[in-house]
């Protein structure tokens, strides 16, 4: 008789902690304000990533297509993995000297980590991370990007001419 | 010519056991692991764990980076907890160069820790119900979870892998919302936390698969060298952030959560409590929080003396120690991690033996193993 009742009340106690727990996920059930979850693809107008964001390394141009890359390297250099590649090349300024100056700043998105060493590094603020976060590409090649336009120059040089 | 040929049997199972594999792509390890089973009928006899499925020679590669640049390669260890571990980096390149860091920038190295604690004990707690078969738990815990990785989305720029805590204090100062969004999330995850209750802690399944399953006694925490939340689940006292204080927490009061049962129910409840502490702990800070100074100036290029440097910081798993040895060079001679979750792992095979292989799953969660962490 004994071990009989005490089989109810356990019985009895499953039930019990079950409802406790159902209480929680039906009130959910019940109220509509309290759903968080996102509908991502259908919201993409309105989805705005944080300002400080990671995305995607980025030269930001202006409308005369300058940029204040000076090609010194030291985002190459302070890179772990690699996957900056600064090319330069020799050109006359507007007093005939023979400058260093960027040719090409190529960036392997695939290969970056977004550690964010290159724009803290960066001595003159030309390269920056954008919001952007749909990476995906079906060939590979296209990760690898050239950040400065072609025919873009020196933002300093820009103002003397 | 003569000869005798005996025949022999070689037995590979011997008494009836049955070697079974669990992994490397098993759903409730939480990357690649594979466990070896050895089973008699349906209980487990020996375990044998078998890591290095995501060994990616981290240590080496930190011989060929400089020390700003291994902050980006500790993130990848234990990701649930990478403020610590960039954390850890930074304090013992700091100790070998006898840098004092800015207050403030204690203070948040701090409370980020916290809160990444925070975060990583509800992930834990949503991937074990949904281990134990309790699939809701896994949406609750992902909720609260997502506004802790607003916070540092806000901030670092990143949501897991952050890179945020360098060498000299942090990358830039935090974001103006940083304080008013942390105590929004306080006060919010104050009224949710009774939830995580009386959704898994008090259910009757719940508590029965996990009350006695998996004992582990205060001698064999120590002789294993099982830290953390697991470590402390058997009594054993072993928080860092107590013994050993580091950035801001000799400032304010730390309570150390300790059960004595040594079962996977007490290493659950323990992270339950450690949830409240950390909230009490970043309640505590927010206050403490003076107006600038986020970074100590450093050189361009950090050259350590040459000497051995020791630095332990308490992840959410456990104790991460980092031994480090210079030879007055750009990057260090070698660099060595002492990863809690390895520890942890390699009790396993004591807490499962005599289980049935249901309970090994129940086990094997109540650890938190991350396993990149393991292999590293």
């Amino acid at each position: 008789m004994n071990g009989l009742l005490n089989y109810l009340k356990e019985i009895g106690a499953g039930i019990k902690t079950l409802l406790t727990g159902m209480r929680v996920t039906s009130g959910y059930f019940f109220s509509p304000k309290e759903i968080v979850t996102q509908k991502y693809p259908e919201n993409r107008d309105t989805l705005k990533m944080f300002d400080r964001f990671k995305g995607e390394l980025e030269m930001p141009h202006t409308a005369e297509n300058t940029h204040t890359c000076t090609g010194c390297g030291i985002c190459e250099n302070v890179c772990p993995n690699g996957s900056i590649q600064i090319l330069t090349h020799k050109k006359e300024n507007e007093e005939g000297k023979l400058v260093k100056q960027l040719h090409t700043h190529i960036y392997h998105l695939s290969m970056c980590t977004f550690c964010g060493l290159c724009v803290k590094n960066c001595p003159s603020d030309a390269i920056v991370f954008n919001q952007s976060f749909e990476h995906a590409v079906f060939d590979r090649q296209k990760l690898t990007k050239v950040l400065n336009k072609p025919g873009s120059i020196l933002k300093k040089e820009a103002k003397g001419l | 010519m003569t000869g005798k040929v005996n025949k022999r049997e070689i037995l590979v199972e011997q008494n009836d056991e049955y070697i079974i594999n669990m992994g490397p792509q098993h759903p409730s390890t939480h990357g690649v692991l594979r466990f070896e089973l050895s089973l008699k009928g349906e209980t487990v006899q020996r375990v044998v764990p078998h890591c290095g499925y995501i060994h990616r020679g981290i240590e080496k590669m930190c011989e060929a980076n400089t020390y700003r640049q291994i902050i980006h390669l500790t993130d990848r260890m234990d990701y649930l907890s990478a403020h610590m571990n960039n954390e850890a980096l930074s304090l013992c390149v700091e100790k070998a160069l006898e840098i004092e860091i800015p207050q403030r920038a204690k203070i948040i190295r701090t409370i980020l820790a916290e809160l990444s604690r925070i975060g990583s004990h509800q992930l834990w707690w949503a991937a074990f119900g949904m281990d134990m078969g309790a699939l809701t738990t896994f949406f609750y815990g992902m909720r609260d979870r997502e506004m802790i990785l607003d916070i540092f989305e806000e901030t670092c720029g990143s949501r897991l892998l952050h890179s945020y805590i360098c060498p000299g204090g942090l990358m830039h100062d935090v974001h103006p919302d940083f304080v008013p969004r942390i105590k929004e999330f306080i006060t919010y995850f104050r009224n949710k936390l009774p939830e995580y209750d009386r959704l898994l802690s008090g259910n009757v399944i719940f508590t029965t698969r996990s009350k006695g399953i998996g004992k582990l006694s205060y001698e064999q925490a120590i002789n294993y060298g099982v830290t953390g939340p697991s470590g402390r689940g058997s009594g054993f006292s072993c928080d860092v952030r107590i013994h050993q204080p580091y950035s801001a927490y000799d400032l304010v009061e730390v309570n150390e959560q300790l059960r004595t049962e040594g079962d996977v129910y007490s290493r659950y409840m323990l992270r339950i409590d450690e949830m409240w502490e950390s909230m009490r702990i970043i309640e505590q800070l927010i206050e403490l929080l003076p107006e600038d100074g986020f970074t100590a100036k450093m050189k361009p290029v950090l050259k350590l003396p040459a000497g051995s440097y020791y630095q332990r910081v308490e992840t959410a798993r456990g104790e991460l120690g980092i031994y480090l040895i210079s030879d007055n060079e750009k990057s260090p001679a070698r660099l060595k991690f002492r990863s809690p979750n390895f520890s942890n792992l390699f009790v396993m095979d004591l807490l499962s033996k005599g289980h049935k292989i249901a309970d090994l799953v129940a086990i094997s969660g109540s650890l938190d193993l991350v396993i990149p962490d393991i292999d590293r």
